[in-house]
C-alpha cells in the first residue's frame, strides 16, 4: 500500500506540472489583460506617457516582458519556493487575501456537502426499496427537477419567492444594514440568516444527481444474489438493507463523494457571485475577468492540487469499504 | 401496419391494460400480506400426514409482468418426508426453483405471488404452519431456522464486505443466540466450518468470501444453511457451478450432515446422475407443473412420462457408445400462454389420441409412482 501511495504522489506531482503549464498559457493568451487595461488608463492622465512606453514599463515590471515558456518557469520557480507573490486586482498578497474568503466558502460549501449527503442518501435508497411506488416517483420526479434547474436560474427562482416576495430573506449580501451595531452573537445570526439562501440553492441543485446515483447503486445490489442469501438467513427486511446492501451502495458512493471534496475549497463560483457572497469563488471570479495572474494561478493550482488529492483519497477510501480491493 | 406481428407481441393500449391489471391483483395480495398482527389461526393448519417435513398442496405461483402471467409453478403437489432426501429435476425454467423460493417466501414480490394452494411446513407437535399465509415477522423465525437454502451461485451469493465469520455469526446469534456470549458464537461457527471440511478454520473465518475458491465458498454456504440445523435444507442446483472433484465431495458433505442432523432435503438440479446418488425420492416437472413422482427406483427402473424417457436417453451412460448424444426435440412452451392440453404433446413422440384432450390428471401407477400422461389411462384416455 506505501509503495502504491508514493507511486500516486509522484504521478501526481507530473500531472501538476502538466496542468499548471496549461493554465499558464491560457491565462497569458486571455483578452482580457491586467497589464493593457492598467496601461490604457494611465496614458489617459494628463501629461502621461503613452501607451507604449506604459505598456513596455509594466510589462517588465509585471513581468510579462518573457515569453510564455520562461514566464512559466519564473512562476514556477516562485511557486516552488512558497513565493506565491500579490494580488494585482487587490493588492495584497495572495495568501492573505486566500486567507480572508475561504473560511466562508468552506462553511458553506461543508454545510451544503452534509446536507447533501443526509438528504440525498436516505432518499435514494427510499426510493430503490420501494421502487415503482408512489413514494419513488415522487423522490425521482423532485431529485430530477433539482437537475434540471440551473443553480442560477433556480438561486434566481429563490429570490424572487423568499426575497422579494415574501421578504424573509436578503436579495443579496452576507451582513445585513445594521451589521456593524450587533454585538457578536447577533452578528453570527446576521450571517448565518444570509447563508440560508445560497445553501438552499447549492442543496437542492445537487441533490439529485447524488440521489439517483444512490437509487440505481441500491436497486442493483438488492437483486444480487447475497441479498437473497441474506434474507434466506432469517434477517429482518432493515438489517438486509442497511447492512448487507448499504455496505455495498457505498463502494461507489464513495467515488462521487471523494470526487466532491474539492469542491469546498473552491467555492461556488455562480451561488456566490448571484448572491454577492465574498467567498473564494466570488473573489476568484473578480480575479479572473481582470486578468489577475498570480491570484488565478494560485486559485487554479490549489484546485489541482485539491482534485488529485481528491482521486487519491478516493482509491484509499475504496480499499476501506471494499476488501476487495485492498493491496496487500 | 404491423399484420404479421411476432409472437408475444403487445400494442401499447394491450400492455397498459396488462399492467393495470397486474396492479390491481399485486395489490391486493400485497394488501393482505402487509397487514399487522395477523391472528396465528389464520396460517396454522395441520399435515395430512405426520411423517412429512413439507407438503405442497396444489401450489399456484404466478408472476404478473408487463407481457402478460407467467405461470411459473401451475399446480405442483408433493411431500418432503422427514429425514429423507427428495429429488427435484426438469430443464432450466421448469419452475423448480420458484417452488423452492416460494417455500423460504423469497419470491421475487409484488410481481410474484403465491395464488393459490399451501405449502405445509411441518414444526413438530402437531403443529404446522401454512407457509403462503404466513406473515413476514413469523417466516423471518422460520427462514434459516427451521427451512435454509444452498444456492446455486458460490461466488456471489456471499457478501463481499463481510468476513466469513461474521456472515455465519449473524444466523447463530439471529436463531440460536440466546445467552451466548460472542466467543462462544465464534467457537460454534468455527467447529461448523470444521465440520463441513474446512481446515484452516481459524484463517477462513477472517478471510472474505473473494480469497476463497467457489468450492470453498459453497462449503461456506452449506455450513451457513446447517447453523442452526434446520428440519428441511433446500439445496437448489449446489453443485452447478462446481467441478466435477469438488462435486462429488460437496456431496458426499451433504449427504453425511444430513444424517448427524436428521434433516430432510430438498434437492433441485437437472442432472441425473446427482438425483440417483443422493435422493430417495424424485419429483419431475416440466413447465410449471409434476409429470411424474415417484421414489428414486420408480423413476429410474420404470420412467413412465414421455419426458422422464426423454430425459433418461439424454443423459450419457457409461459403457454405452453413442455418436450423439439423445436430445428431446423442440422447445418448452412460452410461458405467458400455455395451451391447454398436455404441455409436453408438442414434443412428444409417443402421442395417443386421447392427448387432444384437457391436461391430463394424474394416474397412480403402484402406490408410490404418479404420472400425468394420457398413455396410462384405460382405454387411452379415449373417455
Amino acid at each position: 500500500m506505501r509503495n502504491y501511495i508514493i507511486k500516486r504522489i509522484l504521478i501526481s506531482i507530473l500531472i501538476l506540472f502538466s496542468v499548471t503549464f496549461i493554465i499558464y498559457a491560457i491565462l497569458r493568451c486571455l483578452p482580457a489583460s491586467y497589464v493593457e487595461t492598467m496601461a490604457m488608463q494611465l496614458s489617459t492622465a494628463p501629461g502621461a506617457k503613452p501607451y507604449d512606453e506604459w505598456i513596455a514599463q509594466l510589462n517588465a515590471s509585471y513581468g510579462l516582458d518573457k515569453g510564455i515558456i520562461a514566464g512559466y518557469f519564473v512562476w514556477l520557480g516562485d511557486f516552488a519556493a512558497g513565493k506565491f507573490g500579490d494580488s494585482w486586482k487587490f493588492t495584497v498578497p495572495v495568501i492573505e487575501k486566500f486567507h480572508d474568503v475561504i473560511w466562508l466558502s468552506f462553511v458553506m460549501g461543508a454545510i451544503a456537502f452534509i446536507l447533501q449527503l443526509i438528504i440525498a442518501i436516505p432518499l435514494g435508497i427510499i426510493a430503490a426499496t420501494k421502487q415503482y411506488s408512489k413514494a419513488d416517483y415522487a423522490i425521482t420526479a423532485g431529485a430530477l427537477i433539482g437537475i434540471s434547474l440551473p443553480p442560477f436560474f433556480f438561486a434566481t427562482l429563490l429570490k424572487l419567492v423568499f426575497a422579494v416576495k415574501l421578504q424573509w430573506f436578503d436579495v443579496s449580501g452576507l451582513v445585513g444594514r445594521n451589521f456593524a451595531q450587533l454585538n457578536s452573537w447577533e452578528q453570527f445570526m446576521d450571517k448565518a440568516h444570509h447563508l440560508v439562501l445560497p445553501i438552499a440553492a447549492l442543496v437542492i441543485t445537487s441533490i439529485g444527481a447524488l440521489m439517483r446515483y444512490t437509487r440505481t447503486n441500491m436497486l442493483e445490489v438488492l437483486n444480487a444474489d447475497y441479498i437473497r442469501t441474506a434474507r434466506a438467513k432469517g434477517l429482518s427486511e432493515n438489517k438486509v438493507i442497511y447492512k448487507h446492501a448499504f455496505r455495498n451502495t457505498l463502494i461507489p458512493l464513495v467515488t462521487i463523494i471523494g470526487g466532491s471534496l474539492p469542491g469546498l475549497f473552491t467555492g461556488a463560483q455562480i451561488t456566490e457571485t448571484l448572491f454577492s457572497i465574498p467567498g473564494i469563488g466570488w473573489t476568484a471570479y473578480q480575479a479572473m475577468i481582470i486578468g489577475d495572474i498570480p491570484f488565478t494561478m494560485f486559485y487554479m493550482t490549489l484546485i489541482a492540487v485539491l482534485t488529485l488529492a481528491s482521486n487519491l483519497l478516493t482509491d484509499i477510501l475504496y480499499a476501506v469499504v471494499d476488501p476487495r480491493v485492498r493491496i496487500a | 401496419m404491423a399484420k404479421n406481428k411476432p409472437e408475444g407481441y403487445l400494442t401499447a393500449k394491450e400492455s397498459r391494460k396488462i399492467s393495470k391489471e397486474n396492479r390491481r391483483i399485486t395489490n391486493q395480495f400485497e394488501k393482505a400480506r402487509k397487514r399487522k398482527n395477523v391472528p396465528e389461526s389464520e396460517y396454522l393448519t395441520t399435515m395430512h400426514d405426520e411423517n412429512n417435513a413439507v407438503e405442497f398442496d396444489n401450489l399456484h405461483t404466478y408472476f404478473f409482468t408487463d407481457a402478460g402471467t407467467v405461470k411459473s409453478v401451475d399446480g405442483v403437489t408433493f411431500e418432503v418426508p422427514i429425514g429423507k432426501t427428495v429429488g427435484v429435476v426438469g430443464e432450466s425454467g421448469c419452475g423448480k426453483s420458484v417452488t423452492s423460493l416460494s417455500l423460504m417466501q423469497l419470491i421475487q414480490r409484488p410481481q410474484g405471488q403465491i395464488v393459490e394452494g399451501e405449502i405445509r411446513l411441518n414444526l413438530g407437535d402437531g403443529k404446522a404452519y401454512n407457509i403462503t399465509k404466513t406473515p413476514n415477522e413469523k417466516m423471518m423465525n422460520l427462514r434459516g431456522n427451521y427451512v435454509s437454502m444452498i444456492f446455486q451461485e458460490p461466488m456471489t451469493s456471499l457478501n463481499p464486505v463481510f468476513r466469513i465469520g461474521e456472515q455465519l455469526d449473524e444466523v447463530i446469534s439471529l436463531h440460536n443466540g440466546e445467552g451466548k456470549s460472542k466467543e462462544d458464537i465464534k467457537k460454534n461457527t468455527i467447529q461448523l466450518l470444521e465440520m463441513v471440511g474446512i481446515a484452516n478454520s481459524e484463517g477462513v473465518y477472517r478471510m472474505y468470501p473473494h480469497e476463497l475458491s467457489g468450492g470453498m465458498r459453497q462449503r461456506v454456504m452449506i455450513a451457513m444453511a446447517l447453523a442452526c440445523s434446520p428440519k428441511i435444507i433446500v439445496a437448489d442446483e449446489p453443485t452447478t457451478a462446481l467441478d466435477v472433484t469438488i462435486q462429488a465431495q460437496i456431496l458426499d458433505l451433504l449427504r453425511t450432515l444430513k444424517e448427524k442432523i436428521n434433516s430432510s432435503i430438498m434437492l433441485i438440479t437437472h442432472d441425473l446422475g446427482v438425483i440417483a446418488e443422493m435422493a430417495d425420492y424424485v419429483v419431475v416437472m416440466y413447465a410449471g407443473r409434476v409429470v411424474e413422482k415417484g421414489t428414486v427406483h420408480d423413476i429410474f427402473s420404470n420412467p413412465s412420462h414421455p419426458y422422464t424417457i426423454g430425459l433418461m436417453a439424454s443423459k450419457p451412460v457409461v459403457g454405452k457408445d453413442v455418436d450423439r448424444l439423445y436430445s428431446i426435440p423442440g422447445k418448452v412452451p412460452n410461458p405467458i400462454n400455455m395451451p391447454n392440453y398436455c404441455y409436453y404433446k408438442d414434443r412428444c413422440e409417443m402421442c395417443v389420441s386421447g392427448c387432444e384432450g384437457a391436461y391430463p390428471e394424474e394416474i397412480s401407477l403402484s402406490e408410490t409412482h404418479k404420472v400425468s400422461c394420457y398413455r396410462f389411462y384405460d382405454g387411452k384416455g379415449e373417455k
